[in-house]
């Protein structure tokens, strides 16, 4: 059987005014079904990289990432799209939340992508309740903490029912009650059986991981 | 959840920027319907202008046909028949003839059927003395007229009634006689039936009776010494030479004089002034299309500019808004929205602002048609509020013309990175 995220001999290099940067060097790396895999590494050292580029979202200089069995750069771009909106699930630092939407549309904003038959609405709002925010439905994000943010972000991320999330940096924003919270919810996503690609620098984020993988320059240790 | 729900969130969130595009957007389309409102009512006044033109030049060339007609009558647009041996120098010294012909003749000319005349007026006319007043007056006799046509025809004279007399309006006011009085002449007993208007003629010191009454009167029984004979068909200046001949195989002792040949120059100046009248019609007519050319040509550079103008403005505002939404566009990216959708986003917003746009633009050119006015008189031409042609074409043209400002920057964000974002801490 093959993973869940299948990443192999991954290389990207940037353009840059001096010649190319290179920010992934030969990276592989395999993350099963509830697998929590925690990516470690200095400021620079790729992480944001590799997890674009297993998102779907950064075609790499050279090397392969397969989803469930799926070669993702092999996919014509509308169709990398769809498949990323049906399979992969993304949490940012900076949560990345559309302004003008408000919690409830934010959460559904993935349907968009998505002719599904679900219930997205029904769906949309019991996330919400998941993660305590059924009294904050009809609030835009300026109105919410950078809790509540990043637990609607979480919210948006699941409603596609992805079975990969990818989190960059999830809790770098947030207190310790908060980052906490996160990073339980992503581990019970794994528990569930899904596979969870997390990358930070900071250590917090490491005993809530099944597995911590260190990266430097480039290249996983 | 839907794209149009997207963008209507989005107009609401950023109102100022979608205001100012839709003013963009409103003011092209107001400079078009105002444009074409001017023209409207530019038409609408030329058709005023020029209806009433008309209406003035019917009116005045139905005066002119009258006046004609009434001419004719008075002076005679016509020819004199007289006895063949009537020395003219002493018809013009005495006005009046001195030889007489059969009243018969009349008849006999009417009977004959003569297609160039139409109208036949015999008469027995005499300078005399008025005895009861010691005055020289112009004695008339007539008997109306003898048709040609049919009975039914319109009579150019009215006959005077036995024991009435038409006067002359020098002749009435010397003699201090005016309508319903009685006088006697040559001793017998008259009702003056009617004083006639001011000629300047000789017709203001003529007495005019029933033509047997004349002939009684002046002691020649059956007898006249004039017809005239009034062509109404006018139809050429040379018609004499048309006359002449037929008179003279019907009536062959008769001469034929023109008659009152002034009445022709001034029928003639009436032609010329109606020809002015129609010239200065035309004239008023391509002043109005020079008029309407020159509003036409204005706008045909006034609307294109602003068009253009407006529709740069939209492009850069939505540029504004596409750089302002990088962020949101990275994370629809990654969502798993496809670039099309991007697109979609961004049109259809262009869309709506050229609908709210199309629709204050209406409005706003229309209310402005409608007020204007070129003249300030109270009777120009008003301009309904509802031109639904041109509300419809609006209704098209400006989310056309806001999608095509947009297309650029919508197509910037559709290919926009979305990693380029999402990397940036
Ligand atoms: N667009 C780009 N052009 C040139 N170089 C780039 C570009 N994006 C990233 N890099 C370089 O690639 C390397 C890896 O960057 P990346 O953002 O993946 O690091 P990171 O591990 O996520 O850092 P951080 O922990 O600060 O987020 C860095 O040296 C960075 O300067
Ligand atoms: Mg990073």
């Amino acid at each position: 059987m093959s993973a869940r995220l299948q990443i192999e001999n991954l290389g990207k290099s940037y353009a840059a005014p001096h010649g190319r940067v290179c920010a992934l060097e030969a990276v592989s790396l395999a993350v099963q079904a509830g697998e929590f895999v925690a990516v470690r590494g200095p400021s620079g050292c790729g992480k944001t990289t590799l997890l674009l580029a297993a998102g779907a979202l950064l075609q790499p200089t050279h090397g392969r990432v397969l989803v469930n069995g799926q070669d993702l750069y092999a996919l014509a771009p509308e169709r990398r799209a769809r498949f990323r909106a049906a399979h992969i699930g993304f949490v940012f630092q900076q949560f990345h939340l559309v302004p003008y939407l408000d919690v409830l549309d934010n959460i559904l904003s993935p349907a968009l992508a998505l002719k599904t038959s679900d219930p997205v609405r029904s769906r949309a709002a019991e996330l919400a309740c998941r993660f305590g925010l059924q009294d904050r439905l009809r609030h835009v994000p300026a109105a919410l903490s950078t809790g509540e943010r990043q637990r609607v972000a979480l919210a948006r991320a699941l409603l596609n029912r992805p079975r990969l999330l990818l989190a960059d940096e999830p809790t770098g924003n947030l207190d310790a009650h908060n980052g906490e919270l996160v990073l339980r919810c992503l581990a019970e996503f794994a528990r569930d059986g899904g596979s969870v690609l997390l990358v930070t620098h900071e250590a917090r984020a490491e005993k809530s991981a099944t597995r911590v993988v260190q990266m430097e320059a480039g290249r996983i240790q | 959840m839907k794209l149009s729900h997207l963008i209507r969130r989005e107009i609401l969130h950023r109102k100022l920027g979608f205001a100012l595009a839709t003013v963009s957007a409103a003011v092209a389309v107001a400079g078009l319907v105002a444009a074409r409102a001017m023209l409207q009512k530019h038409d609408a006044r030329t058709e005023q202008i020029i209806t009433a033109r008309e209406a003035q030049t019917r009116a005045q060339m139905a005066r002119m046909e009258d006046d004609y007609r009434k001419m004719m009558l008075k002076m005679g647009f016509n020819v004199l028949i007289l006895p063949k041996d009537q020395n003219l120098g002493d018809l013009y010294a005495e006005d009046y003839a001195s030889k007489y012909m059969p009243e018969e003749y009349a008849t006999r000319l009417a009977r004959s059927r003569v297609v160039t005349i139409n109208h036949i007026l015999p008469s027995l006319q005499q300078k005399i003395q008025w005895p009861e007043y010691a005055r020289t007056v112009l004695l008339m006799g007539v008997r109306g007229e003898v048709y040609v046509q049919n009975a039914r025809q319109q009579p150019l004279l009215a006959p005077v009634a036995a024991g009435t007399m038409v006067l002359g309006h020098e002749l009435a006011k010397n003699l201090k006689l005016e309508a319903g009085q009685q006088t006697k002449l040559m001793g017998r007993e008259f009702t003056v039936a009617r004083i006639n208007p001011e000629r300047g003629n000789k017709d203001d010191i003529t007495v005019w009776i029933n033509l047997a009454e004349a002939q009684s009167l002046l002691d020649k029984p059956g007898l006249i010494n004039g017809i005239l004979a009034l062509d109404c068909t006018c139809d050429t200046l040379d018609r004499l030479a048309r006359i002449r001949p037929e008179i003279a195989r019907i009536l062959p002792d008769t001469q034929i004089v023109e008659y009152a040949s002034q009445a022709l120059a001034r029928a003639e100046a009436r032609q010329r002034a109606a020809t002015e009248a129609q010239a200065s019609l035309q004239r008023e007519k391509e002043g109005r299309t020079r008029l309407r050319q020159e509003r036409e040509a204005l706008a045909a550079v006034l609307v294109p500019v602003i068009t253009a103008g407006s529709g740069v403005w939209l492009g850069l505002l939505a540029l504004a808004n596409v750089r302002e939404r990088r962020d949101e566009i990275g994370i629809l990216r990654a969502l798993g929205l496809r670039s099309r959708q991007i697109l979609l986003i961004f049109l259809g917003k262009a869309v709506v602002i050229g609908l709210a746009g199309a629709g204050l633009g209406y409005a706003l050119g229309r209310g402005l048609g409608m007020w204007w006015r070129e003249t300030p008189d109270a009777a120009a031409p008003t301009l309904g509020f509802w031109d639904v042609h041109l509300l419809a074409l609006v209704l098209v043209a400006a989310p056309l013309l806001a999608a095509l400002a947009s297309w650029l920057p919508a197509l910037i964000a559709a290919q926009q990175d979305p990693a380029d974002v999402l990397r940036e801490a």
